[in-house]
């Protein structure tokens, strides 16, 4: 991140509000699933951010959430993955009433910071909690088809490690996909931890992130990784705070923090 | 979600704080002598570009009235704009009209407490009346310039002014 700042461009072109129409609609776990979106004259997306979805009722009342995605920019379709918070004024409909054929209102992409383009510019360690893995998933998806078209020697230059926290293994997102990556690709790992009920024989992390285990997940900070943290307020920070503490730059440490509205400054 | 990297974690013995003219004069203040500053205590509502106010929150920190007042005396004069440089590499910017007129804080504490790092301690800039964005956390250096220039998150698609009453959240927003 450098001082210097950029000159005003003359008049940026509006993110404007766009019509979607749910094409699919894919569990994830028994709180969270996949919309996968047909989105006319959608312009595009870089892999880590995010779209503003819009509901209005009957009355005219409006109400707007932001919803990372979760396709790659290569996949026809734009997904988001929505996890439910039963008092959300959002969320619920989204994961429980919205069904195939459905029209919403959104607009983006959004964000330019949190984002992961080039997969060749070094190791990748990314660390999310609960449904904080939808952008790190966007990553995964994206290195995945940069990395099918790349020559092997490219590939072996840009290692990938996920530390993934959830409560429980039924709470985890994408378990069937983030396998079939690790399968396919000698230079991916994936780590779970679990923080209440790991299933049963698990003989991996069952504890909250910590110190620790980063440093038995990370490569050395002097491998300089590319680190992208996504989660509640609360991991986020502890993460972020014991990756400096190992030694990795904070400048190579992106993070991207949520909470229920209504956060703290 | 309006923190882009870890939270830096400044000393107090290590923060000052920074009024920096367009050709170069500083006045500069130690914790210290910041803290012997007038201080003034307010009530606002702020207002976050993802969506949440929060009502009748209670700060404690210096205006920046009374900084420049201040700050006259090293020499530093105002200008049209101002870049917040923080801690940590932020930088947000903001028209001079929108920081004086009693409208802008240097806040060192937030509900009668010290600020904490999460929260943009030692001191962050309160800008209530534009989005939170603007009340840049980790603050050291309020920047004079004669251009506007955009700062960090305005570079990277958030709206150059940010009023809420407009909703102007991103770049192009009316």
């Amino acid at each position: 991140m450098s001082l210097a700042s950029v000159p005003i461009a003359p008049r940026a072109s509006a993110i404007t509000w766009r019509f979607a129409t749910v094409a699919k609609v894919v569990m994830e776990t028994p709180t969270a699933r996949t919309l996968f979106l047909d989105v006319p004259g959608w312009p595009g997306h870089r892999a880590g951010q995010h779209v503003d979805v819009r509901l209005t009722a009957e009355d005219g009342y409006q109400a707007e959430r932001s919803y990372s995605i979760a396709s790659a920019p290569e996949d026809a379709r734009l997904a988001l993955t929505v996890e439910r918070i039963d008092d959300g004024e959002v969320s619920p409909y989204l994961t429980d009433v919205l069904r195939v054929g459905d029209r919403l209102e959104l607009r983006g992409p959004i964000g330019g910071y949190f984002v992961w383009d080039n997969v060749l510019s070094g190791s990748l360690l990314l660390v999310a909690g609960g449904s904080g893995i939808v952008p790190l998933m966007a990553m995964l998806r994206h290195r995945a088809a940069a990395l099918a078209t790349a020559d092997m020697r490219a590939r072996h230059r840009v290692p990938a490690r996920l530390l993934y926290s959830s409560r429980r293994w039924e709470d985890a997102f994408y378990r069937d996909e983030l396998a079939r990556l690790v399968q396919a690709d000698g230079a991916l790992e994936v780590a779970f931890t679990f923080t209440r009920e790991p299933p049963e024989g698990w003989t991996g992390f069952r504890r909250r992130i910590d110190r620790m285990m980063l440093a038995e997940v990370a490569w050395p900070p002097s491998e300089r990784p590319r680190v992208f943290v996504c989660g509640p307020t609360p991991l986020v920070e502890a993460v972020a705070a014991a990756l400096v503490d190992l030694g990795h730059d904070p400048a190579l440490v992106k993070t991207e923090r949520f909470g229920p509205t209504g956060g703290s400054p | 979600m309006l923190s882009a990297g870890p939270t830096p974690h400044t000393s107090l013995a290590a923060w000052d704080f920074a009024l920096r003219g367009p050709n170069a004069p500083v006045a500069r203040w130690t914790r210290d002598e910041f803290q012997a500053l007038p201080h003034e205590t307010v009530t606002v509502d702020i207002h976050c570009v993802t969506k949440w106010s929060k009502f009748d929150t209670v700060w404690e920190g210096v205006s920046v009235d009374t900084l420049l007042v201040e700050a006259a005396a090293h020499g530093v004069k105002p200008a049209p704009y101002v870049l917040a440089v923080s801690d940590g590499g932020y930088t947000t910017n903001l028209p001079l009209a929108d920081v004086t007129g009693g409208k802008a804080w240097v806040a060192v504490k937030f509900d009668g407490a010290s600020l904490a790092p999460e929260h943009g301690g030692p001191a962050r800039l309160l800008v209530p009346h534009l989005y939170f964005w603007k009340s840049a956390k980790w603050l050291r250096e309020l920047r004079f310039m004669e251009r506007d220039a955009a700062g960090f998150w305005e570079s990277l698609g958030y709206h150059n002014y940010g009023d809420p009453w407009r909703e102007q959240r991103y770049a192009g927003d009316p």
